[in-house]
C-alpha cells in the first residue's frame, strides 16, 4: 500500500498530465462531423507515431557491441518512421480531397 | 541548456498535437491541422536526436538512426503516396501495426536493457530491481504494443479480403483465457529471478500476439473501422506507457491524446451505426448468431432484373436521380465513371445527387473522399438525413454496391441483427435500381427485402461496368 502511495506521490507531474490530456482529447474532437471521422482516425494514428521518439532514445543509447539491443532498436525506429510519415501523408492526401469541393 | 531547449521543443510539439487534432476536426482547417501536426512531430524527432542526453551522455549510433529514418521515411511516403484511394482504410490499419511494433520494441529493448545493467547478478528477483510502477508500465506496452499490431494486421488483411471472418463456438470464453494468460505471464516475468526472466517475457509477448488476432478475427469486416479506431487508442496508450518509461512528456501527452480522442471517435462511429461498442466487440456481425441465422432462414422471394436499356430509358426521362454508393462502388473503383453519368444525366437536364450515408464503404467518410476525388462537387452530396427527405421527390435511385445501409430490416424487424440502425430509406422513390455482383448478402450477412419489392429492379454487374454502359446507352437516348 505504502508504496503505491510513494509511486504516486513520486509520479504525480505525469499523473496530472495523463488525467488532463484525457479530458483535453475528448474535449478537443468532441463535435466532429461524420464526414471527418477517417481523416480524424488517420491523423490521430500518425500523432501516436511520437513513439519513434522512444525507438531513437533506445537505439541512441544502446552500445555499439550491444547488437540484439541494436537491431531492436533499428527494427523499432524504421517502424515508427513508417507509422509517422505514412500516417501524416495518407492523412493529407485524404484532406486533399475535401478542398477541392471549394 | 541543451536539455532546457529540448523540453522546449516537445513542449512545443505537445501543443501543435492538441491543436492539430482540434483543427483535424472542422472540415475548413483539417488539412492545415495535420500540418501543424507533422510539423511538431518534427521538432520533437530533430531535438531528440541532436540534444536528448541521457546520465550527461549524448545520443549515439547516429548512423543507425538515420538509417532507420531514411528506410522508413521512403517506404512510408511510398506506401502512402502510391496506395489508391478505396484501400485508405487498410492503409491506415497497417500503419497503425507499425506503431504498435515499434511500441512493443521499444519495451522488449527497455527489458533486455534492464537485464543487462544488472547482469553481473542474475539470482536477484526482478521486482528487487524494478518498481511495480515501472514494471507495469513496461509489461503494459508490451502487452498493448503488441495486440495492436497483430490487431492491425488481421483487420488490414480483412478489409483487403486476404483474412476471411473466422469464428467458433466459446470464442470469448478462449479470448478471455489467453488474455488471462497473458496477464499471469507479465505476473510471472515480475517474480522470477533475472537470469530465468526470458522465457516469461516471450509468453507475454507471445499471449498479447494471439490474443491480438482472436479478438479481430470474429469481428465482420463491416465493423473494421470501429475495430481500426480502437486499436489507434490502443497504440496511442502503448505510447504513453513508453512517454512514462523515458519521463518523456511529448511522448506522453501525445499517446495519451490520442487514447482519449481515438476511443471517443470509437465511441463516435459506434453511435454513427447506432450500435454499442460492446455489442461491435461481442454480438459481432459475421459471428452468425442466432438473430442473424433467423433472419437468413426467411424464405427468398421473387427479384425482378432490368436491361441496361430499360435502366438508361427510366433515368433519362427522370425529373431526379440520386445514386447510393456503397462499398461495390469503391471495389470497382467506378467514381469517376458515375461523375460521367452525372454530366450527361444533367446535359440532360436531370436532377443528379448523392446520398451518403454516414457508413457507407468501409469508414465513415469513405464515400465522401472517392467522390471527391473524381471531383463530385460538395453541394451534390446528401447526408442521410437531408436524403431522405430527398427520395420522396425523386423518380430513380441507383443503388450502387450498397446494401445493408438500405436495408429496410433495420426500421421494420426488430429480431434483425442490423435492427436500429439508421438508413437511407430509398423505398419512398419512385422506383429504386440496385446495382450488385449478384444476390449474395452484404456485410451484415443477411438478406434485403428491399430487393424483393415491387418497385426495385436489379442490374447485376459490376459497377464500372454498368456505369459505363449506362453512359453509353443514356447518350443514345
Amino acid at each position: 500500500m505504502e508504496n503505491i502511495l510513494n509511486w504516486i506521490s513520486d509520479n504525480q507531474q505525469i499523473i496530472y498530465i495523463v488525467i488532463l490530456m484525457i479530458f483535453v482529447g475528448i474535449e478537443v474532437i468532441g463535435r466532429v462531423p461524420s464526414v471527418l471521422h477517417t481523416p480524424l482516425m488517420s491523423g490521430a494514428n500518425a500523432i501516436h507515431g511520437v513513439v519513434i521518439i522512444g525507438a531513437i532514445i533506445v537505439m541512441g543509447k544502446a552500445e555499439s557491441d550491444n547488437y540484439l539491443a541494436l537491431i531492436l532498436g533499428f527494427l523499432a525506429v524504421i517502424l515508427g518512421t513508417l507509422n509517422v510519415v505514412g500516417g501524416f501523408v495518407v492523412t493529407d492526401r485524404m484532406l486533399e480531397m475535401f478542398k477541392k469541393k471549394k | 541548456m541543451q536539455l532546457n531547449l529540448l523540453t522546449i521543443c516537445y513542449l512545443i510539439a505537445s501543443v501543435t498535437f492538441i491543436l492539430g487534432l482540434k483543427m483535424l476536426s472542422n472540415p475548413a482547417s483539417a488539412r492545415k491541422g495535420n500540418l501543424v501536426a507533422a510539423a511538431g512531430m518534427t521538432i520533437a524527432i530533430i531535438g531528440t536526436i541532436f540534444l536528448y542526453e541521457s546520465e550527461g551522455q549524448r545520443l549515439h549510433n547516429y548512423g543507425w538512426i538515420f538509417g532507420g529514418l531514411l528506410i522508413g521515411g521512403i517506404v512510408g511516403t511510398l506506401a502512402a503516396k502510391k496506395v489508391k484511394m478505396t484501400a485508405m482504410p487498410e492503409m491506415v490499419s497497417l500503419f497503425n501495426g507499425m506503431g504498435g511494433a515499434c511500441a512493443a520494441l521499444i519495451s522488449a529493448a527497455e527489458f533486455y536493457h534492464i537485464y543487462k545493467v544488472h547482469q553481473d547478478a542474475p539470482g536477484t528477483a526482478f521486482y528487487d530491481i524494478v518498481s511495480v510502477g515501472t514494471y507495469i508500465t513496461i509489461a503494459a506496452e508490451t502487452i498493448i504494443g503488441t495486440i495492436s499490431y497483430t490487431g492491425s494486421i488481421i483487420a488490414w488483411g480483412k478489409l483487403n479480403g486476404r483474412v476471411k471472418d473466422y469464428s467458433f463456438k466459446g470464442q470469448h470464453i478462449v479470448n478471455m483465457i489467453v488474455l488471462l494468460l497473458t496477464l499471469v505471464a507479465a505476473v510471472f516475468a515480475y517474480r522470477s529471478t533475472l537470469d530465468s526472466i526470458f522465457i516469461p517475457f516471450i509468453l507475454i509477448g507471445f499471449f498479447a500476439f494471439i490474443y491480438g488476432i482472436l479478438f479481430v478475427m470474429p469481428i465482420g469486416g463491416a465493423d473494421m473501422p470501429v475495430v481500426i479506431s480502437l486499436l489507434n487508442s490502443f497504440t496511442g496508450v502503448a505510447a504513453a506507457c513508453g512517454g512514462f518509461l523515458y519521463d518523456n512528456k511529448a511522448m506522453l501527452t501525445g499517446g495519451i491524446l490520442v487514447g482519449a480522442a481515438g476511443t471517443l471517435l470509437t465511441i463516435l462511429m459506434c453511435k454513427a451505426m447506432n450500435r454499442s461498442l460492446t455489442n461491435v466487440l461481442i454480438g459481432s456481425f459475421g459471428g452468425g448468431n442466432k438473430t442473424a441465422g433467423a433472419a437468413t432462414g426467411k424464405a427468398q422471394g421473387n427479384y425482378k432484373e432490368i436491361s441496361l436499356a430499360d435502366a438508361a430509358m427510366l433515368m433519362s426521362y427522370a425529373n431526379k436521380v440520386m445514386i447510393v454508393p456503397g462499398y461495390g462502388l469503391a471495389v470497382a473503383q467506378a467514381q469517376h465513371t458515375c461523375h460521367e453519368l452525372e454530366k450527361i444525366l444533367e446535359e440532360k437536364g436531370v436532377e443528379f445527387k448523392y446520398a451518403i450515408h454516414p457508413v457507407a464503404g468501409r469508414m465513415p467518410g469513405h464515400m465522401n473522399v472517392l467522390l471527391a476525388e473524381a471531383d463530385v462537387p460538395y453541394e451534390k452530396l446528401l447526408e442521410m438525413e437531408q436524403a431522405n427527405d430527398e427520395f420522396k421527390t425523386c423518380d430513380v435511385v441507383l443503388i450502387l454496391g450498397a446494401n445493408d445501409v438500405v436495408n429496410p430490416a433495420a426500421k421494420n424487424d426488430p429480431s434483425s441483427p442490423i435492427y436500429g440502425m439508421p438508413i437511407l430509406e430509398v423505398e419512398q422513390a419512385k422506383t429504386v435500381i440496385v446495382n450488385k455482383r449478384s444476390m449474395k448478402p452484404g456485410y451484415a450477412g443477411i438478406e434485403n427485402d428491399l430487393f424483393f419489392q415491387p418497385k426495385t429492379s436489379m442490374l447485376f454487374g459490376d459497377a464500372k461496368k454498368v456505369l459505363q454502359d449506362l453512359c453509353a446507352e443514356v447518350k443514345a437516348v
